[in-house]
């Protein structure tokens, strides 16, 4: 079995490169590797991460001038290819912007930035990202983003519903998806979507943060550990 | 602006804040007179906010050395060893003028100022906090002071990816018209690369890095060292615009750039931007400076030299290069997409030359300025002892009454709707997070961690500003040793009136004594810190607020203790003495409407041997959650510990004392603490043998909080309470038009 070999992107303004980086190094026994955003190649990897922070200072729209980036030609290639593709917080929002995801984040329906943890349902487990968690499964990850509010025309919706591509909805603790479990006023309480694929997962939360018992919770920690047993 | 050959009157002596006998000083440093540039470099180098020439003398008494001190108060920020080669890195500094002038702004600024007054000195940052005082909440601007200045505090800690882990805030009308922004930050770095900011070599190049200069934030230290007066908002222009955006590059390519032992020496540009550290550089190294101000990155056309000196443009920093290293340090910050010029070199004359379009366009000595600032012993008059109170005098009301008011007032309520603005997780090494007696975030890779806590009492420092300092430094003392960590040192924040007043002069001198009385009994040297003086508007001063920021070291982050009950049945312990002080005390502020009386006393002898013996007993393990009793005393105390966990308690009042003292009383030097009832004889007998006062209240356990013989509450409401002053506060509709 060949070792897991990850690649984390990072843009001037990441600011979660190094704790998804720390995530991924406990689940995989080593490191990955961190690419700057100038480079036009990537190494050979499994798995490419885009991480949260705020690229290029969120200016202009959160993730748009990141999508943009000379990495991104060569991400979008790999994810053609069925690399699978990573994309939390800010990470989602330039998954969105490079199209390589539906929809678009929105400021938050409060207008604030939140920053605290909430629950999430484990929408299917038929994923490289979420096969160590059961459907259904409610997990408790931290959220920290102002413009989190997932949006997309009601067709995109009906299709994301239908094929399956919703990851994780906010709910309650007891697993409902209550309008008062959803942080940030996204449509249909939708915190995370995949592809067609089901290779490319873009989330608002972040697993990362939870994936140690010393930082208070390991809810996060199954989805690296998913992904290298998947993909070694 | 005027051009630089525009004649000095007494009109332009007195616009820039300097008294006559300043600019005779001026005069005879100079030996002629000086040019306009010459004369704002004076003016903003003299300001008190550069010069602290009123507290200077004051600030010296301070104790400031311990075995554990690499670097104490003169460089940006205060370092002490923590062990294993590493080495903590923090201060607290004040914005508290630009953010009553325009919040957003004026308290990112602050935040992005201590950042980089932090990683400057070679330290990556990995904590903030802050401590807020706001008026009235009934005051018609208090609420948009809010908004602003936590969206702003957010908005750039946020952005820059380093965790905002608490704080504080209290509201109170002396603040109405003048709010304290005091940021901490908490920076790690190695102890054998610590970066300082004295000039060194002649022929050098001083090289000017980071954002562009533009005319934003002139005069910003003069106007930070003047009372307010209505028309003070026309200020807004002196206030500076953060970019957090380019303060996190700037961090991570001066980072990089530190790793290749190419810097002699650096220094932010913070108050008084390319005057203040052009000048500290090369006072410190005995060294003078020529400058060519061309080269300088501008982002306006037409700058004067004046212009260009005095701006406080952000997210810029001035360094000293090993001769050959530059073409190495701009490939580093070009990679960064940063601003990158030589702009000057030293030079052996001790002055600084400026040269503008070819012309020498001011030509100062260094050391008269900088170090010969002048130094004030301004008159003071202590204030008069306050009576002291006694519990017959304070009327006794239905307590679980009290403690709905003051689970709800201002100062106790929950402020997590500041805080949930605030990440603070980023970096992925909060162990502790806001909202307990102090944060604490592991040294990334490692077990340690370090505690951090921002502590004042501005009521009972107002009541006796000696026993208040004293009174803030013990609390901080509390508050980490509660968390299980070793207090290490302090960082001040020094918030007053006008020290041109004798009383309010007689509260800073009292509030300094007592503050170093505490830090000198407790081994807690002050390390770094700030004075912001005139926080006065109309003649009215806040309260005198002598805020407090301190770390302390915590070998594992694993055997720490936190503030929520952890299980039922478990007894609950109060360490300490209780004589029901009611002086000054919330319950009389919040419950009785009287703000008089004494404050509490604190016995520095028995706070440090209840500090350590706190740290014993979370160390060994044996207790399940440790609070420190402070405002609002026992029963607020009890109650914060049972909202947090949501599971409720019984206890039961002391015989022998007025229920309302024993319950709301502010005794200091008191903890809380619970352990299973198995552990309590070893714990009770521990206390003795360690002369701590120790005596069980009660137990925990189901959905009431019951105080025996007197009534009982749901935890649900009491959180309920707590949880939703904040939140129906701001989103009031708005009275303000």
């Amino acid at each position: 079995m060949k070792p897991l070999q990850a690649a984390v992107i990072v843009f001037p303004g990441s600011n979660c490169d190094r704790d998804v980086a720390t995530a991924l190094e406990a689940s995989m026994g080593h490191a990955p590797a961190m690419v700057w955003h100038r480079d036009t190649e990537l190494p050979d990897v499994d798995l490419v991460v885009v991480p949260g922070g705020f690229s290029y200072g969120d200016y202009l729209r959160c993730g748009a001038m990141a999508a943009h980036s000379p990495i991104m030609r060569e991400v979008k290639a790999r994810a053609a290819k069925g690399t699978p593709v990573l994309g939390i917080c800010n990470g989602f929002q330039i998954l969105t912007e490079a199209g390589l995801l539906p929809g678009i984040l929105m400021r938050n329906a409060e207008l604030k930035f939140i920053c605290k943890d909430v629950h999430l349902r484990v929408e299917t487990s038929d994923s490289p990202f979420t096969r160590r968690y059961n459907a259904g499964t409610v997990v408790r990850f931290p959220i920290a983003h102002a413009e989190g509010n997932f949006f997309a025309d009601a067709a995109t919706l009906e299709q994301l519903e239908g094929d399956g591509r919703v990851a994780f909805r906010y709910v309650t603790p007891d697993g409902e998806a209550s309008p008062e479990a959803n942080p940030n006023g996204s449509a249909r309480n939708i915190a995370g979507i995949y592809d067609e694929t089901r290779r490319v997962l873009g989330l608002m939360p972040h697993p990362e943060r939870l994936a140690e018992a010393a930082l208070g919770g390991t809810d996060g920690k199954a989805m690296f550990d998913g992904l290298v047993e998947a993909l070694s | 602006m005027t051009g630089i050959n525009s004649p000095i009157t007494a009109e332009v002596i007195k616009s820039h804040g300097l008294t006559a006998e300043e600019y005779q000083r001026v005069l005879d440093i100079m030996g002629r007179e000086p040019n306009l540039t010459e004369l704002g470099i004076f003016s903003v180098m003299w300001s008190e906010h550069c010069s602290y020439k009123s507290s200077k003398k004051w600030l010296k008494t301070l104790p400031t050395t311990a075995p554990w001190v690499i670097c104490g108060p003169g460089e940006n920020a205060g370092v002490i060893d923590i062990g294993d080669g590493q080495a903590a890195i923090f201060k607290m500094e004040s914005h508290n003028h630009p953010s009553f002038i325009e919040p957003y702004q004026g308290a990112a600024t602050g935040v992005g100022g201590i950042l980089r007054d932090v990683f400057t000195m070679g330290a990556r940052p990995i904590a903030n906090m802050n401590a807020l005082r706001f008026g009235d909440p009934n005051h018609p601007k208090t609420r948009h002071l809010v908004a602003g200045v936590v969206a702003g505090i957010g908005g750039y800690g946020n952005c820059v990816g380093v965790p905002t882990v608490g704080g504080e805030t209290n509201f109170h009308a002396s603040y109405n018209g003048n709010i304290l922004v005091n940021a901490m930050t908490v920076g790690l770095a190695q102890a054998d690369r610590i970066f300082y900011s004295a000039a060194a070599g002649v022929g050098n190049p001083v090289v000017y890095v980071g954002s562009k200069t533009g005319r934003d934030g002139i005069h910003g230290a003069t106007m930070a060292s003047a009372e307010f007066s209505e028309d003070s908002e026309e200020k807004r222009p002196t206030v500076q615009v953060g970019d957090p955006f380019t303060e996190k590059l700037l961090i991570e390519a001066c980072l990089e750039m530190m790793a290749t032992d190419s810097i002699i020496a650096i220094q932010d540009m913070g108050a008084a931007g390319l005057t203040s550290s052009s000048f500290e550089m090369a006072s410190k190294g005995g060294l003078g400076i020529e400058m060519d101000l061309d080269a300088v990155p501008m982002r306006e056309e037409g700058m004067t030299p004046y212009e260009i000196m005095l701006s406080e443009s952000q997210e810029r920093m001035l360094m000293v290069l090993k001769p050959g290293c530059e073409d190495q340090a701009r490939a580093i910050f070009d990679k960064w997409e940063l601003d990158f010029a030589v702009i000057g070199h030293l030079t052996d004359t001790g002055r600084m030359v400026l040269k503008r379009h070819g012309a020498i366009v001011a030509d100062l000595p260094i050391d008269p300025l900088a170090k010969a600032s002048p130094e004030y012993d301004r008159p003071w008059v202590a204030g008069t002892k306050r009576p002291v109170l006694e519990p017959k005098q304070v009327p006794a009301t239905d307590p679980i009454t009290a403690l709905k008011t003051l689970l709800a007032c201002p100062d106790l309520a929950s402020k997590r709707w500041i805080w949930q603005q605030y990440d603070h997780m980023v970096m992925g090494d909060t162990v502790q997070r806001p909202g307990g007696d102090a944060a604490v975030v592991r040294i990334h890779g490692s077990r340690k961690g370090l505690a951090i806590t921002t502590d004042c009492t501005p009521r009972y420092c107002l009541a006796d500003p000696h026993e208040g300092g004293r009174q803030a430094v013990a609390e901080a003392y509390r508050n980490l040793s509660a968390v299980g960590a070793r207090p290490l040192a302090v960082t001040d924040n020094l918030n007053f009136g006008n020290p041109e007043k004798p009383e309010i002069m007689g509260q800073i001198v009292e509030a300094i004594q007592g503050m170093g009385e505490a830090c000198r009994s407790l081994d807690f040297p002050v390390v770094s810190g700030n004075v912001s003086l005139y926080n006065e508007t109309n003649g009215v001063a806040i309260l005198p607020t002598p805020a407090i920021g301190a770390v302390g070291l915590l070998e594992d982050v694993e055997n720490t203790a936190s503030l929520p009950f952890k299980q039922a049945g478990d007894a609950i312990i109060l360490l300490g003495e209780t004589k029901g002080w009611l002086g000054a005390s919330l319950y009389l502020r919040e419950v009785c409407g009287r703000e008089e009386g004494a404050p509490p006393p604190v016995a520095l002898h028995r706070e440090r041997r209840e500090g350590e013996f706190v740290r014993a007993m979370i160390g060994e393990g044996t207790v399940t959650a440790v609070h420190d009793v402070s405002d609002g005393g026992i029963l607020v105390a009890v109650a914060e510990m049972a909202m947090a966990a949501g599971m409720g308690a019984t206890v039961e009042a002391a015989h022998g004392l007025p229920l309302h003292a024993w319950c709301f009383g502010e005794d200091q030097g008191r903890y809380l603490m619970t352990a299973p009832a198995s552990q309590l004889p070893a714990i009770l007998e521990a206390a003795q043998r360690a002369d701590v006062a120790a005596r069980v209240i009660g137990t925990t356990g189901g959905a009431d909080l019951t105080l025996k013989g007197a009534g009982t509450i749901s935890v649900g409401e009491l959180v309920r309470l707590n949880e939703s002053w904040l939140p129906g506060f701001m989103s009031a509709p708005d009275t303000n038009h």
